[in-house]
């Protein structure tokens, strides 16, 4: 049984909790994070799947099978790539609708804004935007 | 350095100095801050905040116009800047300096006046292969709008220029050549004199970018000879927003006016306008007074501390920096010119540099990352961007400590 988003979510923030809002700690998990982000092919990094709206350069694609999506990332920078898999395990896994219809709460309850600053702040909604509308773009074509 | 003798360099008391800035003394993420992005702008001690606020809270007028008490101090003031630059670049005449908004329009001014009136279709302007992107696209556009080519100053593998290469570049269509006295990303200091006195053998005018020289090195455009030098005040202690222009007085004189409207006409009617001396006709409208006024503070502050001792201290800071940072394994030092301002640019192998930046921001350190604006520099040594820890003379050698500490952290974990 796939855990909810909510459920997903609020893992996230007991884990985050730990870390007592310790800057570099914080950064270090997030790294580690990201180094256990499944690889993504080569072949899947052009430049069609760049996020526009990153500093960082982040690659992102999305697969719908038996109804649900499956989103493959990865970054050029080590937080990056730990900031994007942590939405790849939120929304992994998780219906179209579920996907388009959610709204976030991990990033501010784990204080996100503090610990990234504006720029990555900016990019990181571009994600999440670009994953929703690879979500919608699955749901269209399998209801064509 | 060694032409001056020890007497002459005073003992700098750097407790002191640091107590005279107020936003060193903070924490970052609960750790004390060490600010090494001073190539992208210094803080401010205590006179220069004093002085913005003493204008504001004290004689805010309008200046050059205004027949009243406070109209006449605060053009007493803004003119005592001006004064005060004509010293500190050793210019012959305080009508040489041209208010500006900062290096950018300085250079920008030169290009649109005296570049769009001297450059003719088949001319050449050299700009070099260090230059920060407001010391190139200036000529870009002027170049496209007049059909010249703009030829490249090549940069050797330890970030010095190709003096001989630069040799080679020089003709008779050279009409402009715009380099800075030393490089933003590298730190190198460039051979300037000799490149003023080489332009000038084919008749070719100098502009020198003076932004990351204007803290550390001493300026004396008499003795260089160079046309045009321009600076940021906020480069050198000072405000944001403002700066100068240099210009030898008889390419001014020549030169249109940059913009309309303000201090730069003399008569105008609906028949034609005269414009005003120099350095007015560059100055349209209401200009940055309480900047500018807060500018001869920084420029004291400077000429107070002492030039040459500050270069002394800062140059014991790179060195310091230098080789703790090259020690570290798997980080590559950018730029290795014996010859340097107080900049350290690395790359960590396989570690971006944003990573490193932000985790060093974590410890309090604040670096700079990315390009910085060099983005044909960095094309040059095959990279996208560098760490850059840039040095003033509030910095100590215990904030060095600090950052490397924890960039031994980064490489450590990460590789």
């Amino acid at each position: 049984m796939t855990e909810s988003i909510e459920e997903v979510q609020n893992k996230i923030i007991e884990e985050f909790s730990i870390l007592d809002g310790d800057q570099e700690m914080t950064n270090f998990y997030i790294m580690e994070l990201g180094q256990k982000l499944p690889e993504m092919d080569e072949a899947d990094k052009t430049d069609d799947n760049i996020v526009k709206g990153c500093q960082s350069k982040v690659w992102l694609t999305a697969l719908l099978h038996d109804g649900r999506v499956s989103f493959l990332a990865d970054s050029n920078t080590a937080i990056t790539k730990g900031l994007v898999s942590l939405l790849v395990r939120v929304l992994s896994g998780q219906t179209p609708d579920d996907i388009i219809n959610t709204e976030l709460y991990f990033p501010q309850k784990i204080g996100m804004d503090r610990f990234i600053g504006t720029q990555r702040s900016n990019g990181f909604a571009a994600m999440v935007k670009q994953m929703k509308l690879y979500a919608l773009a699955l749901k269209s074509k399998a209801e064509a | 350095m060694s032409a001056i003798s020890q007497e002459t360099l005073k003992k700098l008391d750097i407790e002191a100095i640091r107590n005279e800035f107020p936003v060193l003394h903070q924490e970052i993420n609960g750790k004390p801050l060490a600010y090494f992005d001073n190539a992208a702008t210094t803080q401010k001690p205590n006179a220069v905040i004093q002085a913005l606020s003493g204008y504001y809270e004290g004689y805010n007028a309008n200046i050059h116009r205004g027949i009243h008490t406070l109209a006449e101090k605060a053009t007493k003031a803004y003119e005592a800047t001006r004064v005060a630059l004509r010293g500190f670049l050793n210019a012959k005449e305080s009508e040489e300096i041209i208010f500006t908004k900062g290096t950018t329009e300085s250079i920008n001014l030169v290009a649109a006046t005296f570049g769009r009136q001297q450059v003719k279709q088949g001319d050449e302007i050299i700009v070099s292969g260090l230059e920060h992107h407001s010391n190139i696209v200036p000529w870009q556009i002027l170049a496209q709008e007049k059909g010249a080519t703009i030829k490249v100053i090549s940069v050797k593998e330890n970030g010095e220029l190709d003096y001989d290469q630069y040799l080679g570049l020089l003709s008779g269509k050279t009409k402009i050549v715009a380099v800075n006295h030393a490089s933003n990303s590298l730190g190198t200091i460039n051979p300037i004199k000799d490149i003023i006195k080489a332009a000038h053998e084919v008749g070719a005018k100098v502009l020198i970018d003076g932004a990351q020289a204007s803290a550390h090195l001493e300026i004396d455009v008499q003795d260089l000879d160079c046309d045009f030098y321009a600076i940021s005040a906020h480069k050198f202690y000072g405000p944001t927003g403002t700066g100068a222009l240099y210009g030898k007085r008889e390419l001014l004189e020549a030169m249109p006016p940059y913009q309309g409207g303000g201090e730069m006409i003399k008569d105008v009617s609906f028949e034609g306008t005269t414009y005003n001396d120099i350095p007015y006709k560059f100055e349209a409208g209401t200009p940055n007074i309480a900047d500018v006024v807060a500018f001869k503070a920084a420029v004291e502050f400077v000429s107070n501390t002492g030039k040459p001792a500050m270069a002394k201290y800062e140059a014991e800071l790179l060195q310091y920096a230098t080789e703790a940072v090259a020690s570290i394994k798997h980080i590559r030092l950018i730029g290795t010119s014996p010859n340097k301002v107080s900049v350290l640019s690395f790359v960590a192998e396989g570690i971006h540099h944003f990573d490193i930046g932000q985790m060093l921001d974590a410890r309090g350190v604040a670096v700079r990352t990315g390009h910085h604006c060099t983005q044909p520099l960095m094309d040059t040594f095959g990279i996208e961007g560098t760490v850059r820890a840039s040095f003033a003379v509030y910095n100590t050698k215990e904030e060095i400590d600090r950052m490397v500490e924890g960039l031994e952290r980064i490489v450590k974990f990460m590789k």
